[in-house]
């Protein structure tokens, strides 16, 4: 929490108030607690209140829920990441008290439920204490006898008194989210929230202001990064998808069957992942472009298909949200290792598309493009998004819908010929024509997975493998040269550049920030572009010593990770190295910034 | 049927084919003109009859080349759309199901027939073949059953009858073989039907009925390997001495039960259509689904109810 300037001690009993222009708050229960509602409700406050924010959460692995937590970062100015540390630990439980007070930054304060939490004195002299006996008072806020419920709801409010939030749209936040429910619901639910505000602190803690956002004006939208997907996909034009459930990508589904009516169109849930991708490139073949999905031993499932995608040239989105593997792995924890499979994954010579969203807007956007590349290349394109992008909540400002809005209904109009495998189409590729078009020469074309002629006939012509196979590679290398370089965060110049891709873009520059700060030579580059990778990033790489990539996943079997050992072999440069984890956490700054210094020293 | 006017192109979705008068008075399309590539088949390969009477059903219902696609997986059955010159998709080995499934609810206006082999649709495609017809997808699903794995050259297929030397059995198949009647029954299929290729005006017959069915239709058609398995079905060909046995007239095709007793016959056993009944498909679910929902947003543009999503999520 970085104070900026302590107002003027108040008189008399009233508590010191101080500015702030961030703080991370951290809730600690069992998931049936309701703290993401919590979590919720300041998030989508921070958005309506012109804040950056950013949440981290954790759901326990079992269905029958334990431990959980949501840690919310709330900032007047950029949020990067979720916050290597907490300054607020509220915890309900004497083992989410134990297990989290680690998190909790020297001299945070832990606002514990008093009527389940001892504390111990170990810790009594690095954090500043705060009891409330949080269960009983809500019982006595809201009557009746239900244990646990609405304790949430208390807690939001003493967390609304510690940092002077605004009440009135707290209270909106709390009337929409159960508005329809019965009425004696929003009211004990507002009861409990002006208890918990109500409540008197004393001189028991310090209060906090937030400083004036430095985004006046912006209108800002709250989701987390799969609703930001599904909905970029909508907003692309896509109105058709199939998969099978698997977390974390099911809520893209559910997302997506439950809204693609509204729009005409429809999400099916298939017998398992094969069927998923075969029947999303059977839509895609008939018409606009379809979209499936998976995690961890889905992906793997689908890699025939998208073979076949990539032969017959059929376009296609696939949705990967990456969680720890191997085979079941860390179903709940985030990993990126799967970019081998996404850029490699499926025999033979198979060419396509790989892109990656760093951050929830960026889900949205990419979604977008995914779609426009698939169709104008006529090949599929993964998303490689991740479970901690997936499932964390940021504010970002709202998109122009109207303006990005898509129509990829397809054109039916009758052509006079049509060669789908044109060999000398400029690019590479052709405009796809598909079932309903009628063609006057009477030739028509076979999508096809064997090797073929340019009308999609079989063909065993070593001469036409060749040319295909170049053909398929040389449309992506023209999409290469049409991306852009990416840019660099920093000087282009310097002793080292960070290099990310996805979800590690916001630690990465926030390490750069701190770097920086401390006098260091450091930027920070995220590439998007996975596969084909953008063209100019020897130039960039050309302006720094040393060029770490720095990646959640394992170092592999020579020392580097997947991105870092794609980069080395593509640029045979001995000063990219690799900065890996796999303990299924995000990136603290903390943590990069350490490894960086760790390994600049081991080479001096 | 209700289409989605937002998952089709636009005027096809205004006018069902049947009904559009410019397509009720061209003529059909004649062998010459469906005729694509040479087949590949071996002389005497019992798919060539199945070829030569999809023209035939073609011409006959005057179906043009914007209204249907023919969708295969992997075999030397499947090779079947690139001997149709029309839209098509030859997509990969067991999956020409779910791939089908993806065009016939995605454009309604499109007749979907879908060719197979017996590998293909029962073996690494059996958990499709079963789901699809479960879901009642609105398309025609034909079998050539050869009870043989052909295009690898003579291993054990699922329909394959105990004591079959193959490549992979020297000694006699041992597993039981699938009977493909009682799964589709079972499964929920609503259209289910036998012929064989030596009988072309029965196939023919079969596959008029399994096109105007609306739903999934799915027909084993009997159709010899001479490679690698000759005389196969010679006790169904009168020709060679065997019996053709229509399903008995008095046998009521809306009665499941019966219909699973009838596949149970032992070889040669009966042809005709063993089940046939009404259930909505998988298309009018949808369309269902769609109406309702847009029903409810109403007059808004379709961008616009993306924004009353989000000023939900400010
Ligand atoms: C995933 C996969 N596994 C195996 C094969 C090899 N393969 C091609 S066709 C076939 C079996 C064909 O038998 P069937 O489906 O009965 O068709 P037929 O050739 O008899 O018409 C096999 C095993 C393949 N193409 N793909
Ligand atoms: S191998 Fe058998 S199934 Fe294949 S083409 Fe020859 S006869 Fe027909
Ligand atoms: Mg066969």
């Amino acid at each position: 929490m970085s104070s900026t300037a302590p107002s003027a001690p108040a008189s008399g009993e009233a508590p010191k108030v101080s500015k702030i222009s961030e703080a991370v708050i951290r809730i600690a229960g069992n998931s049936q607690d309701g703290i993401q509602a919590i979590g919720g409700f300041l998030a989508r406050l921070a958005g309506r209140s012109e804040q950056e924010v950013m949440t981290f959460m954790t759901i326990p692995s079992t269905i029958s829920g334990g431990p959980s937590i949501f840690q919310v970062r709330i900032g007047s100015g950029e949020v990067l990441s979720a916050g290597d540390e907490a300054d607020v630990l509220l915890c309900f439980y004497q083992h989410s008290y134990e297990g989290h007070i680690n998190s909790l930054r020297k001299g945070g304060i832990v606002l514990f439920d008093a009527d389940h939490v001892t504390p111990k004195p170990e810790f009594e002299k690095d954090y500043r204490h705060v009891g409330v006996k949080i269960s009983s008072l809500t019982v006595e806020a809201i009557g009746g006898t239900a244990k646990d419920k609405g304790k949430n709801i208390f807690s939001l409010g003493l967390v609304a008194r510690m940092f002077d939030l605004n009440i009135t749209k707290l209270e909106k936040l709390i009337s929409e989210r159960f508005a329809g429910k019965d009425e004696s619901i929003v009211k004990n639910a507002l009861a409990a929230f002006h208890a918990g505000y109500g409540y008197s602190f004393g001189s028991l803690t310090d209060l906090f202001q937030f400083t004036e956002s430095q985004q006046q004006g912006r209108t800002q939208v709250v989701m987390n990064g799969n609703e930001a997907l599904a909905y970029g996909l909508i907003a692309a034009g896509v109105r058709f998808g199939a998969g099978y459930p698997i977390t974390p990508w099911s809520d893209i589904m559910e997302a997506l069957r439950r809204e693609l009516p509204k729009y005409g169109g429809m999400f099916i849930q298939c017998e398992d992942e094969i069927a998923s991708a075969a029947m999303a490139l059977g839509a895609s073949y008939a018409g606009r472009v379809a979209v499936t999905g998976s995690s961890g031993p889905g992906i793997a499932l689908k890699m025939e298909c998208l073979g076949w995608g990539i032969m017959a040239e059929v376009p296609l989105i696939v949705v990967d949200i990456q969680r720890g593997g191997p085979s079941t792995g860390m179903p709940t924890n985030v990993e990126q290792s799967d970019l081998n499979i996404a850029c490699y994954g499926s025999h033979g010579d198979a060419p396509r598309v790989v892109l990656a969203p760093s951050n929830v807007e960026d889900c949205f956007y990419t979604a977008i493009e995914a779609v426009n590349i698939a169709t104008k290349y006529n090949v599929p394109v993964f998303i490689l998004s991740d479970q901690a992008i997936a499932t964390r909540i940021e504010a970002f400002p709202e998109p122009d819908l109207q303006k990005v809005w898509q129509d990829i209904t397809p054109d039916l109009s009758p052509v006079q010929d049509h060669k789908p495998y044109d060999l000398s189409a400029a690019n590479g590729y052709v405009k796809r024509i598909v079932p309903g078009t009628k063609i006057a020469s009477g030739k028509y074309p076979v999508a096809t997975g064997l090797e073929h002629d340019e009308m999609g006939h079989p063909t065993g012509s070593p001469k036409l493998h060749a040319q295909m196979t170049a053909k398929r590679r040389k449309k992506l290398q023209v999409l290469a040269a049409e991306v852009g370089t990416p840019k660099i965060y920093g000087p282009p110049e310097g002793n080292v550049l960070l290099v990310g891709w996805g979800s590690t873009e916001g630690p990465i520059r926030e390490a750069v920030d701190r770097a920086r700060g401390a006098g260091d030579s450091v930027s920070g580059l995220n590439i998007r572009h996975i596969s084909p990778l953008p063209n100019g990033l020897e130039n960039i790489f050309s302006g720094f010593n040393h060029v770490l990539v720095v990646e959640m996943n394992d170092e592999g079997l020579y020392g580097y990770g997947q991105l870092a050992a794609m980069l080395r072999a593509r640029f045979c440069d001995p000063k990219i190295r690799a900065i890996n984890k796999v303990d299924g956490l995000t990136y603290k700054v903390k943590d990069i910034l350490d490894r960086m210094k760790a390994m600049l020293n081991a080479k001096a | 049927m209700q289409m989605s006017t937002q998952t089709l192109p636009s005027e096809a979705a205004q006018t069902p084919v049947a009904v559009n008068p410019t397509v009720a008075e061209r003529k059909g399309l004649t062998k010459k003109e469906l005729a694509a590539d040479h087949p590949t088949w071996c002389p005497g390969c019992g798919d060539f009859s199945v070829l030569a009477l999809y023209f035939k059903l073609l011409e006959k219902r005057k179906l043009h080349q914007d209204q249907f696609v023919s969708i295969s997986g992997i075999g030397c059955s499947s090779r079947f759309p690139y001997f149709v010159q029309a839209h098509g998709a030859h997509f990969i080995h067991g999956r020409a199901l779910p791939f089908a499934t993806g065009i016939a609810l995605s454009r309604p206006d499109q007749h979907v027939f879908a060719f197979s082999g017996d590998g293909d649709a029962f073996s690494i495609g059996g958990n499709h073949f079963s789901h699809t017809a479960r879901k009642n997808v609105n398309m025609s699903l034909v079998v050539m059953d050869n009870q043989v794995y052909g295009l690898t050259k003579k291993q054990t297929s699922p329909t394959s009858p105990l004591g079959f030397k193959s490549k992979t059995d020297g000694w006699g198949a041992v597993d039981h073989p699938i009977n493909p009647l009682k799964q589709a029954i079972s499964m929920g299929a609503t259209f289910v039907a036998r012929t064989t290729s030596t009988n072309p005006n029965h196939v023919l017959a079969m596959m008029e009925q399994a096109m105007d069915h609306n739903g999934f239709s799915f027909i084993q058609c009997l159709s010899e390997c001479v490679e690698f398995y000759e005389g196969a079905f010679d006790s169904a060909n009168p020709r060679k001495g065997g019996v053709f046995n229509e399903v008995p007239k008095e046998h009521d095709v809306t009665d499941e039960f019966a219909a699973y007793q009838l596949a149970s016959t032992p070889f040669p056993g009966h042809f005709g259509v063993f089940y046939k009944v009404n259930r909505p498909t998988k298309n009018e679910k949808e369309a269902e689904i769609i109406a309702k929902h847009r029903a409810k947003v109403g007059e808004a543009k379709d961008w616009q109810i993306l924004q009353k999503t989000f000023d939900r999520l400010k």
